[in-house]
């Protein structure tokens, strides 16, 4: 085990598997010598290379498309898009050809390919730069949709990403980029659509994740010194969804909270409350809550944004609607 | 082309205002006042300078992320933009938008933006507006040479040249898109031949001096007007600061930059106003001073504006 950042980790996610395989390359805008913009890619560019590690000029449409047709082609590629909410900028590359080229070839082509961006709000980055899009490409059957929470996840869901051969979208959130955390060293993999318990509780199950796990967190504790024990589940991997591990928790402690950062209409929270609702509606003693982002664009000054976003008064007052 | 003092000594006060608003928003950045991200646009102020000149209210602008100057060149309300920046309630966008969304669109100015490239098929459905209406306007859309890689620049193009639009593009070459150069990131030197691909002139212009600016603009506004379609210039220039406030910019060499800084347009203008006569030495530091008085006014109403308060995240989302 060693001291990393979130940063730090998923980076060394990629490392190890660019070592591994030497068809995994990495490219995005700024990725090179400026280390991302995010700092997440520093020190690739010098370890791997300008043939492996390439600055794209801005051209959001080619850096998607381009690397399905080199997935298609035999590569591993691992593209950046500056922030998620630039994912509008190459859609078409996402939704309609690296979703579907798979199916519409009838099983004949493989795209390993990943597609990391980083989204989220808290910088004031106002609404063109602070979105939470993840329920868009959990809406398009054909892609997988990863969304860490801590260090470790992020180092072993990245391994898993890369080595799937199906295009991953992985969402790292920016707000979580510098927080510390226990990675274990070398090959790491955490599978694909296995949830994790962050919190172990009896009295309510929260849902949630990215950054909102840490927020949830917070609320449990505090919970707890008021006698209520919540249990924080964080499903990782929202495609796939690991069902079992939600209708499980549920099951123990039959209320339900879903915690997200995205807006709440058409948010994957309704999805998850759905699958409780169909699969385990007897399970529940009280109706399931949502706590999200309300429907509006994100707003710039740093008070409205702090209204905006979900946090720990929020989750704790929800908690205490079932009660 | 003959330009009268009025006119240069118009310049140099725009130009001044720019920069003294740059340099007061990188102040009041490093100490922590202004949230979000904030991309200066000093060193470029001859391009905004020298084309907005050719323009009147009823004529639209499109800026980018690096909108300031556009914005100020356009007729922009310092103290409006100033209390944006520090996300205040009287601010242009209510404290909603910040630094990179400011617009005012009562003077033609459709906002800065976020989405590098958005802006070229925004200007372009603009002058599809004023064409229908006949109503005599022309737009201008601003954009890097990073943006003239994406799709919406061919789009654009492509459709305002077909469709003989009232548009001039303006890509402002300053030779980086954050940390990649153009070496890197095309394989042209000039950007202007790439009006080549859509029939259009296309020029390339030393974006520092004001006066060569002002005129290609001048000749490819009157194209537009008088209904003869989109042009193309390109204005070569330099950002003296980092990409955003708080990028130490090491991908820069430092003797480019230096070599650039010798080429300040705002030095260059008072050099040649002071060659004609038009200006003293002293005269023009007493607009240099007026335009940091006038920022400082500008802050200080910022300062003193109210913070916006919680409830209003729930409006602006749909018109009524
Ligand atoms: C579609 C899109 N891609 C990437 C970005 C991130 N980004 C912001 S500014 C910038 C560089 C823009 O370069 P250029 O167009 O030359 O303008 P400059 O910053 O040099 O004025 C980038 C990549 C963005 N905002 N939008
Ligand atoms: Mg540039």
């Amino acid at each position: 085990m060693k001291q990393m950042t979130y940063a730090e980790a998923i980076r060394d996610g990629m490392r190890v598997e660019m070592k591994r395989d030497p068809n995994v390359l990495l490219y995005g805008e700024d990725v090179g010598i400026f280390g991302g913009c995010f700092g997440v890619t520093a020190g690739l560019f010098e370890e791997f290379g300008p043939e492996r590690v390439i600055d794209t000029p801005i051209s959001e449409t080619a850096i998607a498309g381009s690397a399905v047709g080199a997935a298609a082609a035999g590569l591993r590629p691992i593209a950046e898009i500056m922030f998620i909410d630039f994912m509008g900028v190459c859609m078409d590359e996402i939704l309609n050809q690296a979703a579907k080229m798979r199916y519409m070839f009838g099983g004949k082509a493989k795209l390993p390919m990943v597609v990391r961006t980083p989204c989220g709000a808290g910088m004031s980055a106002a609404a063109q730069h602070s979105q939470s899009l993840e329920a868009w490409f959990t809406h398009i059957p054909g892609l997988k949709v990863v969304m860490p929470s801590t260090p470790a996840d992020g180092k072993g869901l990245m391994a898993a990403a890369i080595r799937d051969d199906n295009p991953v979208i992985f969402i790292e959130h920016k707000q979580l980029l510098a927080v510390p955390g226990e990675v274990p060293e070398g090959e790491y993999v955490v599978p694909l659509g296995k949830a994790d318990v962050k919190r172990e509780g009896s009295d309510v199950t929260i849902i949630a994740w990215s950054w909102m796990v840490q927020k949830a967190l917070a609320a449990a504790e505090a919970l707890a010194a008021e006698g209520i024990s919540a249990e924080i589940l964080d499903p990782r991997t929202l495609v796939p969804l690991d069902k079992e591990a939600i209708l499980k928790s549920v099951g123990k402690t039959n209320k339900l909270v879903i915690v997200h950062e995205a807006v709440k209409t058409g948010g994957f929270g309704a999805e998850i409350a759905a699958l409780v609702c169909e699969e385990g509606f007897d399970l529940l003693d009280a109706p399931i809550k949502r706590v999200t982002a309300p429907d509006t664009p994100i707003p710039f000054a740093p008070v409205l944004e702090g209204a905006y976003l979900p946090n720990e008064e929020k989750i704790i007052k929800a908690v205490h609607d079932l009660f | 082309m003959k330009l009268t003092k009025e006119q240069l000594l118009g310049f140099y006060k725009t130009m001044t205002t720019i920069r003294a608003f740059e340099m007061k928003a990188a102040e009041l950045f490093a100490a922590g006042q202004l949230p979000g991200f904030v991309h200066l646009y000093a060193g470029e102020e001859a391009v905004a300078t020298g084309v907005c000149a050719n323009l009147e209210q009823k004529d639209f602008i499109t800026s980018t992320h690096r909108g300031h100057g556009h914005l100020i060149a356009k007729g922009g309300k310092i103290d409006l933009m100033m209390a944006e920046l520090f996300g205040r309630s009287t601010g242009y966008c209510k404290g909603k938008g910040g630094s990179m969304h400011i617009a005012d669109v009562d003077l033609g100015i459709l906002g800065a933006n976020g989405i590098v490239g958005a802006g070229q098929p925004i200007a372009t459905g603009a002058a599809l507006a004023c064409k229908y209406k006949k109503n005599g306007a022309v737009v201008v859309c601003f954009f890097g040479d990073g943006a003239s890689n994406r799709g919406t620049f061919h789009e654009s193009l492509n459709m305002a040249s077909i469709w003989r639009l009232p548009v001039v593009y303006v890509a402002e070459n300053n030779m980086w898109g954050i940390s990649n150069n153009q070496k890197n990131h095309m394989n042209v030197a000039d950007i202007a031949d790439r009006a080549g691909a859509y029939g259009i002139p296309g020029v390339a212009v030393d974006g520092n001096d004001v006066i060569a600016v002002y005129e290609a603009a001048a000749e490819a506004i009157k194209r537009a007007r008088s209904g003869d379609g989109p042009s193309l210039i390109e204005c070569k220039t330099w950002r003296h600061r980092g990409h955003f406030e708080g990028d130490p910019a090491i991908y820069k060499d430092p003797k480019e930059q230096e070599a650039w800084l010798k080429k300040d347009p705002i030095p260059r203008l008072a050099a040649k106003i002071i060659e004609l006569k038009y200006a003293s030495r002293a005269e023009l530091d007493k607009i240099e001073a007026d335009a940091e008085a006038e920022i400082e006014a500008a802050v200080k109403f910022a300062q003193a504006s109210p913070i916006p308060s919680p409830e209003d995240v729930f409006t602006d989302v749909y018109a009524e």
